[in-house]
């Protein structure tokens, strides 16, 4: 992590940069929190560890319009997202100084909490230059452990690969961290009968709060105007009652996306109700690569989306009641 | 003995129908006497790319029993290639409905042209009857939405 500051510092002083993307300490040893840092000074505070799992291609944008160049610290799985933007049009290439930051798979808080772990004064061997092997965790109550792995966010256990798509410069080792297939989840959910499925969409969904916090952080969500703002639509909120509302939201969130979504799993991350919102985006991405060919969105700038091309002899859609 | 009357089930049905094909389709349907079920609502649209998935799921959170997308053939499009736009995204739609459990059967695409005022009344013909044997539609409501 010094090596990082140290070459942020150096870029700022010889005024490559006008300011650093990255992430300043929160209020507790597990949140950092995205930060712009302008001066050397400011640049202390700088912070990147097994936490950091917030995916800062989307800030782009709006630093795409400020006066002079960002660095902006990106993951492997961050660079398909800026990939993604950049083929949009959303970020200017010319305005960003990507370092590609080492990632050994990024770790999910509830999942230490759910081991039974509370009251975390502090926890050591999130740091990037640790094996990823064992957390050491100081509690209120002692000292704990927990195996790195099985603190891993559920986008970690399905990596797309230590490579980053985009960079200027690298720092930091990286490791694979893939160990099941991404759509092993969808696949059991369309084994289901319509019964079961319902019900289990209806029980996962059913805990949304209509937050947005999924629409909000996501890379591929970025429309200067969203659908779900307007206020001449009579379920633009939360319904009280049970209703299609939630299934409506999250349907047509994972739509737009459809095609777009690089699968950076920052959706199901930043829910604060814990609804494996993945599991849309998944689907969509299922079907494309089933129908329409393998497709990684973010892979390069300049493919065609599946859902803004075709073929003569594209599937029709009587295929959804034939495939079973 | 129930106070309210019971009210035997008419489905809502909307169809969306493309202005150049399948719209012209219904009209040929009507003038050659054709019958199909009153029960069908259309809603001319320009192209059948015209359809947002939104429009889809609006008009069953606003109590549609079915909804049918008619547009041109694969190929005879209007706008030379609207339609094959339309048919990737209904391909997605349908499967994602089908994935949260609503039953497949109460979303279909069909091509019609204009010249097929008879397909356009055995299809309609056919929805109808497949609706009322699925009966209401319960699972995509929403309250809110019902006027």
């Amino acid at each position: 992590m010094q090596e990082l500051i140290n070459r942020a510092k150096e870029l700022l002083a010889d005024g490559t940069v006008a300011r650093v993307l990255g992430w300043k300490a929160g209020d507790l040893p597990y949140n950092p929190e995205p930060a712009y840092f302008e001066t050397a000074e400011a640049l202390d505070e700088f912070v990147y560890n097994g936490f950091c799992g917030a995916n800062l291609s989307k800030y782009m944008i709006e630093a795409s319009k400020l006066e002079g160049k960002t660095l902006v610290c990106l993951k492997p799985c961050d660079t398909y997202s800026f990939n993604q933007l950049i083929k949009e049009h959303r970020v200017d290439r010319d305005k960003a100084y990507i370092i590609g930051v080492g990632c050994k798979g990024k770790l999910d808080i509830e999942k230490i909490r759910a081991k039974g772990i509370k009251g975390i004064e502090s926890i050591s061997g999130a740091e990037i230059t640790d094996e990823a092997d064992t957390l050491t965790i100081q509690t209120i109550y002692g000292e704990k452990s927990c195996a790195y792995a099985d603190a891993m966010l559920e986008r970690c256990h399905v990596c797309k690969g230590k490579e980053h798509k985009i960079y200027d410069e690298l720092i930091g080792e990286s490791k694979d961290t893939k160990d099941a297939d991404r759509f092993d989840a969808v696949k059991a959910i369309e084994t289901m009968s319509p019964e079961e499925k319902f019900a289990y969409f209806q029980s996962e969904l059913s805990k949304c709060i209509r937050c947005n916090a999924c629409r909000n952080v996501c890379p591929a969500c970025s429309c200067r105007k969203c659908v779900f703002d307007s206020t001449k639509f009579d379920s633009s909120q939360k319904a009280n009652v049970d209703s299609f509302e939630e299934k409506m939201f999250h349907i047509i969130r994972a739509f737009h996306v459809a095609g777009r979504c690089t699968d950076c799993g920052e959706c199901s991350r930043v829910c604060p109700q814990g609804i494996p919102l993945h599991l849309f985006n998944r689907k969509f991405i299922k079907d494309i690569d089933e129908l329409y060919g393998e497709y990684q969105a973010g892979e390069d700038t300049e493919s065609r989306a599946p859902l803004t091309n075709f073929t003569f002899d594209d599937a029709e859609p009587s295929i959804v009641g034939k495939r079973g | 003995m129930s106070i309210e009357a019971k009210e035997e089930f008419r489905p809502k049905i909307v169809a969306f129908c493309c202005n150049w094909c399948s719209y012209a389709g219904a009209d040929l349907a009507g003038s050659s006497r054709l019958g199909y079920p009153a029960d069908v609502k259309i809603i001319r649209v320009p192209c059948s790319c015209r359809v947002n998935p939104m429009f889809i799921l609006r008009a069953f959170e606003k109590g549609a029993d079915g909804v049918i997308m008619c547009g041109c053939h694969p190929g005879d499009c209007h706008y030379s290639t609207g339609n094959y736009y339309a048919r990737r995204r209904m391909t997605l739609l349908f499967s994602m409905l089908d994935y949260i459990g609503v039953e497949n059967g109460r979303t279909r695409v069909e091509w019609v042209s204009a010249a097929e005022g008879v397909k356009f009344s055995t299809t309609m013909n056919e929805f109808v009857e497949k609706i009322y044997s699925l009966g209401k539609n319960v699972r995509l409501g929403d309250l809110r939405c019902r006027n």
